[in-house]
């Protein structure tokens, strides 16, 4: 969703590209959610260099189908998101160092700039643009076929910035947590969960914890898909949002 | 959900405590299934493209049984190894982690062929994979 190497929802502290030292890595991703009322998408790319440093950069729309209507914005209106990021691992390798419990640790940042300044003024969002800082720490645990990741974001954003930074409950800085599991069942086959705590600063749209259920498959050494149940909890009104995730992504 | 992470953390360090050297050595098919891997990894190695500057002036009956020896010790097999440790072995060849992320590949594939379950490939990578800190230079 926010375009850095991870799950679909939580960011992970691993580099995008083949754990090389000594190469540059690129991924692409193209990810659709479809949920009770709304429709979710996100297309990015990330870049790595030398197994240090990711940048990234995704556009995330949200298509309010029928709910747009009753919001009284018009049906199919879309809110749009772009998230330009960059990560810098700072010590440790999730991979490599199986004799150690130290994960690896990276801090990231994201500038996220979402468009429809009017609706999201109106639904009292403090603004349409925010910065989220996070601490990730993701370790391999390999004779286990296990992998473990937290993350510690510090965010305003309302529906991770869809819906703007903060509001009228909250205009200050919250620290949230992202978590993820999966297990490793074949080659290429992974198995897992994930969930993000998100900040509730709207009084118009109250927001809870999202979870997945997912299935990534790597159908070659290139390219993965997967396949996720959602919970993103209430959105805008529209309930609790549940639905099904499915992802692409290439890795060269 | 902390303290649920907390639980299954503390749960695998119990496993690890319990997965005993032997275990893995007889995962791994004793010493004729580590024969197996050690010959089947060879096979791959001597003939991946990206492995050719690594393997090309390198005699294969030298390093079959040393190979075969070091793979076995590190399975927690009775074996004894003689040779050189992996740090001084791979001094000044500038290997790179891509070439090193090769082999580990060419390995999988070599245990694939020996029929070795996956966890269990899982759990002697997990002991060849700090070696990356020796072998790799570059």
């Amino acid at each position: 969703m926010d375009g850095a190497a991870g799950g679909g929802l939580a960011a992970w502290s691993l580099i995008t590209g083949y754990e090389t030292n000594d190469a540059i890595g690129g991924n692409l991703h193209g990810t659709y959610i479809s949920l009770n009322s709304f429709g979710l998408g996100s297309l990015g790319a990330s870049a790595g260099f030398y197994d240090r440093l990711e940048l990234s950069y995704a556009h995330d729309w949200f298509d309010t189908r029928s709910a747009g209507g009753r919001l009284g914005l018009g049906n199919g209106y879309t809110f749009n998101l772009d998230v330009a990021g960059a990560k810098l691992r700072l010590f440790g390798d999730a991979v490599y160092d199986q004799d150690s419990w130290m994960p690896q640790v990276s801090a990231g940042v994201q500038a996220k700039a979402a468009e429809n300044h009017d609706v999201l003024k109106a639904i009292g969002a403090r603004s349409p643009d925010g910065v989220d800082m996070y601490l990730a720490a993701t370790k391999l645990f390999l004779a286990e076929s296990l992998l473990l990741s937290a993350t510690v974001r510090a965010t305003k954003a309302n529906q991770f910035g869809i819906l703007g930074f903060g509001g009228d409950r909250d205009r200050f800085y919250s620290a949230q947590f992202e978590g993820s599991a999966a297990y490793l069942v074949t080659r290429r086959l992974a198995v897992g969960g994930e969930l993000r705590s998100k900040p509730d600063t709207l009084g118009f749209a109250r927001e809870g914890t999202a979870y997945d259920a997912f299935a990534a498959y790597f159908l070659s050494k290139n390219i993965s898909a997967t396949l996720a149940f959602v919970a993103l909890g209430p959105i805008a009104r529209q309930g609790d949002q549940n639905g099904v995730y499915l992802s692409l992504q290439a890795g060269f | 959900m902390a303290r649920l992470l907390l639980a299954t953390l503390l749960m695998i360090v119990a496993w690890r405590g319990t997965d005993a050297t032997d275990l893995l050595f007889e995962q791994l098919g004793g010493q004729p299934g580590i024969a197996k891997i050690a010959s089947n990894a060879l096979d791959l190695y001597f003939t991946d493209p990206r492995l050719a500057a690594d393997f090309s002036n390198i005699n294969r009956a030298f390093l079959q049984p040393r190979f075969t020896a070091y793979l076995c010790r590190i399975a927690g097999g009775p074996c004894i190894y003689k040779g050189h440790s992996m740090k001084r072995s791979h001094k000044g060849l500038a290997i790179t982690q891509a070439r090193f992320n090769a082999v580990v590949e060419d390995m999988q594939t070599a245990m694939d062929r020996a029929n070795v379950p996956f966890h269990v490939q899982n759990r002697f990578l997990a002991r060849l994979a700090p070696l990356e800190r020796d072998i790799v230079t570059r």
